[in-house]
């Protein structure tokens, strides 16, 4: 009996193959037309052509953050690999578990400068989880598998495999064998919290009488949200999102104060300044959380649950530090609040309540749009949550609209928010869109871009007529670069440097070009029908131009270096 | 203050320059650092001197474990331990009282002359960053120094406890 054997092209396909991965993100070149000819010769996994690798790792994070299936990337050597360093970055800074294959110049040419190569393992070294640079043909498959079971477990993250050409040619075969059981002596994750920890936790909270809870982008990665909304209302707690954390509880749960931070709500931010206990969760106090550490929350006791050590006390001290898988603490915490007979202290509920209730009441986080003048950004967003019944998928850019995406669509659930947070990477919306919709063909994708975000990756339109991805873009076109014109408004007297958009193109004939549909908004009056219009088109993509005040800046906004909450609320009206 | 760390890691290509990068990217300070493969060569172990407040070492640490090719790593600072690093340096013996006057500071010093040319004495020291410090002063005095080379420091804990897999 022969051993039947493979190319280490062909391992690659089937290794991905026994990952279990549907979809592959990516763009050919010369070091990888061997991988590219083996995966013309299968169809257990489709490949999806980008126009620039960029957006093949953006579209993979979107497909990632809406299933938390892990994204595939596959570039080449050069250029192709130096492309996904921007995605690559936006992943790491956003945990996002990513594999990029990344092609690599034969081994004997490796440190000859050969054309197209480049040291994509040292580009990337400071924005992975971890690289791994393939030399036996015979470890292909296992490498990839570690690679899946390194991006995906513990804090998730991106994962750079470099395979060079002459390990993938056709001629050269040995026998495939993988062992999708992972398992590192170097590499061991911590899942549940230290007993004693918990114990600290809970004797914590029971004593707190201004509880809040500040939640992140960990309880979306570890699809923990039912979890956390059992906890909030057995705490009965306030609970804050990050900008990150949005849908880890809705945005409509009657204990949700709204979003935190730079950006944050009125009574947010109150809420967290006032606190006695800050319970943590999967949230890392960013400094676009914090403002000016050195005034964040005097008074509160921090508990600070998360998977990943170097996050706890790096920027604010926690008082109980607990490291574990957040979903796996939080029921730890539940069962100790169980046997501890933990019941609200109802009397001082009321009293933090009734004050939280006074910061609502402020209202604070708002806008005055007037009949016949030009159309504010943020009636846009709320137009598209009533239309959309708050159901959509909303991928947006970075600027402005992001802020008001974040702020003006409370989101129901968990991986409905796909932004760039720790990045702020512009040019991310339109890929991860489309990464979303290929997952969710039959739900509303929506791309709130801007008119400098799109253009960073508008050539996707391409790839959206290619694979039929039939998402709706709305621009909120201002004609500025609206988040730096705002902060040059407010810091550097006006001085609009560089923050305006001249020669903007029509974008409703670029998507028109592309065999897409557009649509050009320009005044309030048929705002919400030409969006209705917009969302009940099923087979096409349709591209809103909505022409916006480009004066309106978003509020609240923190007082820079002022505490978390010393807030500008409206134009020159601090809170 | 400064501590001395120890880490043990994946003996495999790259991983060094992951702790190097490290260092770099979060502008931790290095004040030298050795790497040499263990009696178990899959293992490489790394000691890196480094100064920092207690803020700054809890991250250095908790980021070094942080890499996914990091075993273990410990603060040999924060106990008894015994550190080492090698001086070798060649200075200028050109005379009957330079020569004379080196040799005499190596012996006191336990430094050993391991070569020696027309106008040249190289000498070889062991002991801690401070004593090499202080023979390396004390040789300034008395000649001039052509050439020094130091190991950066290596360390281990005393008694029973170890740092292993």
């Amino acid at each position: 009996m022969t051993t039947e054997v493979f190319s280490g092209a062909e391992m690659v396909v089937k290794a991905l193959s026994a990952l279990k991965v549907k979809y592959i993100f990516g763009y050919p070149g010369g070091s990888v037309l061997d991988l590219y000819d083996a995966i013309f010769q299968q169809d257990e996994i489709e490949h999806i052509l980008v126009r620039h690798e960029q957006a093949a790792t953006h579209m993979a994070d979107g497909y990632t953050r809406a299933t938390g299936k892990v994204g595939v990337v596959l570039a080449t050597s050069g250029p192709g690999a130096t492309n996904c360093v921007t995605g690559i970055a936006t992943a790491y800074m956003d945990s996002i578990p990513m594999v990029v294959l990344a092609g690599q110049v034969p081994t004997t040419l490796i440190g000859n400068d050969a054309f197209q190569e480049t040291d994509i393992v040292g580009c990337t070294r400071p924005i992975i989880k971890h690289s791994f640079n393939c030399r036996d043909l015979a470890d292909i498959p296992n490498v990839i598998a570690k690679a899946f079971y390194i991006a995906s477990t513990g804090r998730p993250g991106p994962v750079v495999v470099e395979i060079p050409k002459d390990l993938m040619l056709p001629q050269n075969k040995v026998p495939f064998n993988i062992e999708t059981n992972v398992k590192m002596r170097s590499y061991n994750p911590n899942i549940k919290g230290h007993p004693k920890q918990i114990k600290k936790a809970v004797k914590t909270i029971s004593e707190a009488k201004k509880l809040v809870i500040y939640s992140g982008g960990g309880i979306v990665l570890a699809d923990a949200s039912g979890l956390l909304t059992t906890l909030v209302e057995t705490l009965k707690a306030p609970i804050t999102n990050t900008l990150m954390g949005l849908g880890g509880i809705s945005g409509t749960h009657e204990n949700f104060v709204g979003m935190l931070g730079m950006h944050g709500s009125f009574e947010a931010n109150k809420t967290m300044a006032n606190a006695d206990v800050i319970l943590a969760l999967g949230a890392r106090f960013d400094d676009r959380v914090t403002n000016n550490v050195e005034k964040f929350c005097p008074d509160a006791t921090i508990i600070h649950v998360d998977i990943d050590p170097t996050s706890i006390s790096k920027t604010i001290n926690a008082h109980v530090p607990v490291v574990g898988l957040v979903d796996v603490v939080m029921q730890q915490l539940l069962d100790e609040l169980q046997a501890s007979n933990f019941t609200p202290d109802e009397e001082a509920l009321q009293k933090w309540w009734q004050q939280i209730h006074l910061w609502r009441d402020m209202r604070h986080v708002g806008y005055k749009q007037v009949e016949g003048e030009k159309i504010k950004p943020q009636r846009v967003v709320e137009a598209l949550y009533k239309i959309t019944n708050g159901e959509a998928y909303v991928a947006s850019d970075v600027g402005q609209h992001q802020m008001f995406a974040a702020q003006y669509y409370p989101f129901a659930k968990p991986r409905q928010w796909i932004n760039s947070g720790g990045a702020g990477t512009m040019g991310f919306g339109l890929p991860a869109a489309m990464g979303a919709k290929l997952a969710f063909p039959n739900k509303h994708v929506i791309c709130i871009t801007g008119d400098g975000s799109i253009q960073m990756n508008i050539q996707e339109l391409s790839t959206c007529m290619q694979y039929n991805l039939p998402i709706v873009i709305v621009a909120l076109n201002n004609r500025s670069l609206g988040m730096v014109r705002q902060w040059q408004d407010m810091v550097y007297g006006g001085r609009h440097s560089s923050s305006y958009m001249e020669s903007l193109p029509d974008f409703t004939k670029i998507a028109e070009a592309y065999g897409h549909i557009g649509i050009k908004i320009d005044s309030l009056d048929e705002l919400d029908s030409k969006l209705e219009q917009a969302l009940s088109i099923q087979n096409k993509l349709v591209f809103v131009d909505v022409l916006v005040d480009e004066k309106e800046h978003v509020y609240p906004m923190h007082i820079r270096q002022g505490a978390i909450d010393d807030m500008w609320v409206e134009k020159g009206v601090k809170a | 203050m400064r501590h001395i760390l120890s880490i043990l890691l994946e003996n495999e290509p790259g991983a060094l320059s992951r702790i190097v990068g490290l260092f770099s990217q979060r502008a931790f300070n290095i004040e030298s650092l050795t790497v040499a493969p263990t009696d178990d060569i899959t293992l490489s172990r790394i000691t890196i001197a480094t100064r920092g407040d207690d803020k700054v070492l809890e991250q250095i640490v908790k980021q070094v474990n942080k890499l996914v090719d990091v075993m273990k790593i410990t603060d040999l600072t924060e106990r008894k331990h015994v550190e080492r690093e090698l001086l070798l340096v060649k200075v200028v013996a050109i005379n009957d009282k330079s020569r004379t006057e080196v040799k005499r500071i190596s012996d006191i010093f336990r430094g050993s002359i391991v070569d020696i040319g027309k106008q040249i004495y190289t000498i070889e020291l062991t002991g801690s960053s401070d004593k090499l410090n202080a023979f390396l002063d004390t040789l300034k005095n008395e000649t001039e120094i052509i050439e020094s080379v130091r190991s950066g420091c290596v360390g281990i804990a005393r008694g029973e406890k170890a740092l292993r897999v």
